[in-house]
């Protein structure tokens, strides 16, 4: 089946969390595009989404810091589909792109802000934002991708997690929940799909787009961690060996919060967290040092080695 | 009404009735907003009446939504196949839901009014109140 062209070669915004916490989704997203024949141009001169700290002093400047990423992509690289890996940047471009379309105010604000910095002002409609999980999907799909498995993910037993802000809220993803062949925000499968493709059996988890407490993890640790907890518990009961994530924020939330409540709870969870990507990349046989996971705080590879897939 | 203490300690308690348990949670946050619950219905459960009612005017209370609807799905399970082994595995499915939704409210309770997290779309820099 012929994929769409425009998923090939994607401009790529990693987004800050990339160049730190979640260096490894970073270099194990590359590699996995590498080892398809998918291509990324990193966004030039990026700057943050907006984040949510930017969100709660003014939601318009986060408007704009988003329009700003868009408009180099669109109108200096002449790129038609801009790929983030992290839900929160995904988020954030998807909610400008929203705002830029269905409010005036909005756009006189990025107008104006663009006109200063100096820079073309993005237009909604400019260009398709995606997350990792469409330009695999969209990219390669399931058939592609079962054809380049050479290192099947039979044997393990993953539940996957999207986080909460990769679906929510439903409004600014108007691409989705469209029927057959569309990500559903009730019911994601994008990453169950391509796991499963890639010969990983998936648990039965309930709780894939349950609140992981990332935002409020300096607020309120405490709540964060017991969220975290019946997470990680829930995954373990439902069978599950590993979580695979596709979210730096809910990754390391996840990871940092399975150590905490080892230590002040007494409580002790066993399963492992990898990003999808890492997952993939294994299938595809990318050493997972090249995966970056040696990096995971949660020691991905054991478990890899317990299941002789590494 | 059960307080989001109470219906902790219930959950660790044996066969306790989780749907009820549920529905108490979301009766916490609906009455500390000043509202008096519904004992409407929707798709058969007043527990997804009540997530509407709870996350009116509050979109980032949508994020526990799939977590209500999970529970309402397990709920279903649990009925058809009473005494069978799937049926225990929904139930034991349902203690971590409901616990998530118990966490999820008391933590929201606690930074309501701190200021935005994830889709929340609370400002945070509100005018202090004027000393009299």
């Amino acid at each position: 089946m012929n994929r769409p062209a425009k998923y090939q070669r994607v401009a790529y915004y990693p987004g800050c969390a990339l160049e730190g916490t979640g260096h490894a989704y970073n270099s194990s997203t590359k590699a996995v595009g590498k080892a398809l024949g998918l291509e990324l141009d990193e966004v030039r001169n990026w700057n943050c989404c907006g984040a949510m700290e930017v969100k709660n002093i003014d939601p318009k400047l986060q408007t704009y810091l988003s329009s700003r990423v868009m408009s180099i992509a669109a109108n200096e690289m002449g790129a038609g589909v801009v790929m983030a890996p992290c839900n929160g940047c995904y988020h954030n471009l998807k909610k400008a792109e929203h705002d830029l379309a269905h409010d005036a105010s909005s756009r006189e604000v990025v107008d104006r802000i663009s006109q200063k910095a100096g820079h073309a002002t993005y237009r909604a409609g400019q260009v398709e934002t995606i997350h990792a999980l469409d330009w695999i999907k969209q990219g390669i799909g399931e058939a592609g991708l079962k054809e380049r498995v050479k290192n099947s993910l039979k044997g393990l037993k993953i539940a996957n997690y999207y986080g909460c802000m990769y679906t929510r809220p439903r409004h600014i993803f108007p691409e989705k929940d469209r029927g057959p062949g569309t990500e559903s925000t009730s019911q994601p499968h994008f990453m169950d799909d391509l796991l499963e493709a890639a010969g990983a059996e998936n648990v039965d988890f309930p709780l894939k787009t349950a609140c992981c407490g990332g935002a409020h993890t300096l607020s309120d640790s405490d709540t964060s961690t017991k969220l975290v907890l019946n997470i990680l518990r829930a995954a373990e009961a439902a069978g599950a060996d590993v979580i695979a994530t596709e979210c730096p924020t809910c990754h390391s939330g996840l990871e940092m919060h399975q150590v905490r409540a080892e230590k002040v709870l007494g409580q002790k969870t066993s399963v492992r967290m990898l990003y999808f990507t890492q997952l993939l990349g294994i299938a595809l046989d990318v050493p997972p040092r090249k995966l970056g996971v040696h990096e995971n705080v949660s020691d991905g590879i054991a478990l890899l080695r317990e299941k002789e897939l590494a | 009404m059960k307080t989001l203490e109470a219906i902790e300690r219930e959950l660790e308690a044996r066969a306790p009735d989780l749907l009820a348990l549920a529905e108490s949670v979301l009766e916490n946050w609906i009455a500390a907003r000043g509202e008096t619950p519904t004992l409407e219905r929707q798709e058969g459960f007043r527990l997804l009446a009540l997530h509407r009612q709870g996350a009116r005017g509050v979109p980032s209370f949508n994020a526990c939504r799939e977590t209500c609807r999970e529970i309402a799905y397990h709920f279903n399970l649990v009925e058809l196949e009473r005494g069978s082994a799937a049926a225990e595995r929904s139930r034991g499915m349902m203690v971590f839901l409901v616990k998530h939704l118990l966490l999820f409210v008391s933590g929201k309770m606690q930074v309501e009014g701190l200021g935005d997290f994830c889709c929340a779309s609370r400002p945070l820099r509100k005018e202090s109140p004027q000393p009299s």
